[in-house]
């Protein structure tokens, strides 16, 4: 037995409790993951998921399934988490995960000897336009066709992001070597 | 993708390093999403036809245990709701300190970890929020229909409170602005004024107001669907509100102009409207003298909500552009202790400036009297050579720490006013706006009170009308008017409650009164019944009236008019006869009509017959003039709005 995503999604939005509720328990470490590529701290991540699924009893009227529930939910994912980080930078206490970079800043030398150090170091010089593509393009079950299409951006965006993504990497690597 | 590509390195990082989610997170998180998800549900029965099933449904459901179809029978939706009203009454006392009271949905049952509950509360209502403010990229969102649902909802349930308002669109509004209710707000206000009869008491006296407060808090009440307290509305604060395109003063005429005109009153054939319309002049922005704005900040931890301190900070930035290089700017704080938070800056330093209001943070109580003697500390030192110093005092209007006696408040800001340092106050939200706090300290302070709801009212009170609010180019402008017994029998001045003056006052330069300032207008109109017209509510004296009564002919009146020059110490006088016969109004007196009668219908209407707000709304149309900003039209939405709330 397998019902689609989608179908639970549409019961759910008819108002079918079951539905919901396993339309959630399967997409919740899912989202989870997302949300934490997305913020890169566990607190905030759960956070965040929280926040995504006490919302999507009444967001969920709106998924009219034309588009994949993944698809959908994503959108759904990466925009709490830009409103987020807006309501974050403007109680100026965005001090955890990939952060502010003027946070950032302050906090790297304290973090220097973290075991993730290689991770954040990378992350934090990705712009945030970037990270959140990444966060999106790593997903193991989603393309760049999709991930183009959960950023409402044309699949070139997402490729010439990627690019430029491989060129900050590199370019970082190399200025670390050189001191 | 080669190995040493970064990008794959990253990938595998990422993998390696997330974290497993918290088992009993997600197991709370589940259950409240459940939770919510049943209470939408019923919240949403009423809109939407949850039996409206799909043929594919019963077979593609069969994997699915337990299904049911509670939620669709009416025994079922009966005791959802049953069950959400008593999560209602159980968590009701929370909803004062919530930072944002979003409704039903946004509450916890008793059952549930106190911990999450202000979390879960803040987060679904912020969602709330958000939707109806920046539509995300979603497939086609019907308009606000979370906002409704969970309104409607709150009225089923009978709930007294917590229910989601939003503004509706209008020209000049920005999106929605979900507010907390009101709770321990305090008008000024007085009685309405009463008829007085012009053979007994020929003679009214008044000072200008061009506060705007008024106004700004019922367009407030009636976007949230409701009507605003009648002692509220303070009639020529909404009349003045609006820009009137009076003109300017001619050379050698002063520094504001006299418009007197009479026309027929739209509530009644048989009553004339006098009014009385008074435009300052506008000097060239690069004439005005420098300004020195300490900008005095309430920082409790009320401020914190999106309609106080973020549009304040919102307002700043909009305004900082339109002061000049050489004009300068200060902050200070109060919350707990008052403090300076951007010492004097020029305002060509905008980087300096911007870095500070970001710094500005919301916590602590309100020590608003320290802080205001900071801030005037702090005008006086900047405004050492005689410059104009004023200080602009924003704040939800909760002065409920360090002030012992609100009159010796006033009187402090009233003693600071004669040496020159000035006082604006600028209200934000609503639930504990002391409006009579504020109003009662600009009038000490020669300043204006403005009640900012929205960016566009922000831009209005601190951009459009910059020069005006922060620099006064007439002083204690009174005014005074004598009817002649033989023309008028009785007369009425709309509005002004709380600006009346006794009739000693009017020449004794000692009695403050309002300013105007640079650029402004204001508008003062009386209802008046000539004499022998059926509209008379006395009857005429039989004796000795004929011995006070004037000539048979003559003018209506007699307007008087008296103000200083900024900061000088003697006033001039001004007079102008008003004959007694009625022209057409032009637009713009029909404008101000429309918003009078319109006032007086929200104060409950005692002398507009049965002139209504449809009325009110057609004469409002038909007088648009140019409305470049949009806020006649906006006007004449809010009037159809309070007719759909009328009883």
């Amino acid at each position: 037995m397998s019902v689609s995503d989608e179908v639970l999604a549409q019961a759910a939005a008819e108002g079918d409790g079951d539905a919901f509720a396993a339309l959630l328990a399967r997409n919740y470490d899912r989202l989870f993951r997302l949300c934490w590529r997305l913020t890169g701290a566990q607190a905030e991540a759960e956070d965040l998921t929280q926040d995504i699924c006490l919302a999507l009893p009444v967001r969920l009227r709106r998924f009219d399934g034309r588009a994949r529930f993944s698809t959908w939910l994503y959108r759904v994912a990466v925009n709490a988490a830009h409103d987020r980080r807006r309501r974050a930078a403007a109680h100026a206490r965005a001090a955890e995960g990939w952060g502010e970079v003027e946070v950032a800043r302050a906090a790297a030398a304290v973090e220097a000897a973290a075991a993730q150090d290689w991770l954040t170091q990378a992350m934090r010089r990705l712009p945030e336009a970037l990270r959140d593509t990444l966060a999106l393009v790593l997903d193991d079950e989603m393309t760049q066709a999709e991930a183009a299409e959960v950023l409402g951006l044309s699949p070139g965006t997402v490729a010439w992001r990627m690019s430029e993504a491989r060129r900050l990497l590199r370019d970082g690597a190399e200025s670390e070597e050189s001191p | 993708m080669s190995s040493d590509d970064p990008l794959d390195h990253l990938s595998r990082a990422l993998r390696d390093a997330a974290p497993d989610p918290d088992p009993q997170r997600r197991a709370a998180t589940l259950a409240q999403a459940q939770e919510n998800f049943a209470r939408a549900q019923a919240a949403g029965a009423g809109m939407r036809p949850i039996s409206d099933r799909r043929p594919w449904r019963a077979a593609t459901m069969r994997g699915v245990k337990r299904m049911t179809s509670l939620l669709t029978t009416r025994g079922g939706l009966a005791a959802t709701t049953a069950l959400v009203a008593a999560g209602l009454v159980l968590t009701l006392p929370d909803l004062r300190t919530a930072v944002l009271p979003g409704g039903d949905a946004v509450m916890t049952t008793e059952t549930q970890e106190n911990a999450l509950r202000p979390k879960l509360e803040r987060s679904v209502a912020e969602e709330a929020v958000m939707d109806a403010e920046a539509p995300m990229a979603l497939p086609a969102p019907p308009p606000s229909a979370s906002l409704t649902r969970l309104a409607d909802h709150s009225d089923t349930a009978g709930a007294p409170s917590g229910s989601v308002q939003f503004f509706p669109p209008s020209p000049a509004e920005p999106p929605a602005v979900a507010m907390p209710e009101s709770d321990t707000e305090v008008f000024a206000n007085a009685d309405t004024n009463p008829l007085r009869i012009a053979a007994e008491a020929p003679i009214s006296t008044f000072s200008v107001d061009v506060d705007t407060a008024s106004y700004g808090v019922v367009r407030a009440s009636l976007a949230a669907g409701r009507l605003p307290p009648s002692e509220a509305v303070r009639v020529e604060e909404m009349v003045n509100y609006f820009p009137y395109a009076y003109a300017p003063p001619a050379p050698g005429e002063g520094p504001f102009a006299a418009h007197v005109a009479l026309a027929e009153t739209p509530w009644n054939p048989d009553t004339l409207l006098l009014r009385i319309a008074l435009q300052g002049e506008m000097p060239a922005v690069e004439d005005r003298p420098p300004l020195n704005l300490v900008f005095l900040i309430d920082t409790s931890g009320s401020m914190q909500d999106p309609a106080k301190l973020p549009l304040l900070k919102q307002a700043f930035r909009m305004m900082l552009p339109e002061l000049r290089p050489e004009d300068e700017v200060a902050i200070v704080t109060y919350a707990g202790s008052a403090g300076e938070v951007l010492s004097p800056t020029p305002a060509g330093d905008r980087r300096t400036i911007l870095a500070a209001l970001d710094r500005l943070e919301a916590g602590g109580s309100t020590a608003g009297q320290a802080g205001l003697i900071q801030a005037y500390a702090t005008a006086e030192a900047m405004a050492e050579n005689g410059e104009v110093g004023r200080v602009l005092l924003a704040t939800d209007g909760d002065f409920n720490v360090g002030l012992s006696d609100p009159g010796a408040l006033e009187d402090f800001i009233a003693d600071k006013r004669d040496s020159g340092v000035y006082l604006s106050v600028l209200g934000f939200g609503r639930g504990n706006l002391d409006d009579a706090t504020m109003q009662a300290l600009a009038q000490s302070g020669n300043g204006l009170a403005a009640y900012i709801d929205t960016a566009a009212e922000a831009r209005k009170v601190l951009v459009d009308q910059l020069t005006g609010a922060l620099f006064a180019i007439a002083e204690d402008v009174k005014v005074q008017v004598e009817f002649n017994p033989a023309q008028v029998a009785e007369y009425r001045l709309i509005g002004y409650e709380t600006r009346a003056l006794r009739r000693e006052d009017f020449n004794n330069d000692r009695v403050d009164a309002g300013e105007i300032g640079a650029g402004h207008s204001v508008t003062a109109l009386y209802e008046v019944v000539p004499v022998g017209s059926p509209a008379r509510l006395t009857e005429p004296l039989r004796f000795g009236a004929d011995d006070r009564a004037g000539p048979a002919e003559g003018p209506l009146a007699l307007v008087r008019l008296r103000h200083k020059a900024p900061r000088g110490a003697e006033s001039s006088l001004r007079e102008i006869e008003v004959a007694p016969d009625p022209a057409p109004a032009d637009a713009e007196f029909r404008f101000a009509a429309a918003i009078a009668g319109w006032g007086q219908i929200l104060r409950g209407g005692e002398y507009v017959g049965d002139w209504t707000v449809a009325d009110a709304a057609d004469l409002a149309r038909g007088a648009l003039g140019d409305d470049p900003f949009g806020y006649r039209r906006e006007a004449i939405t809010l009037m159809q709005l309070s007719e759909s709330l009328e009883r």
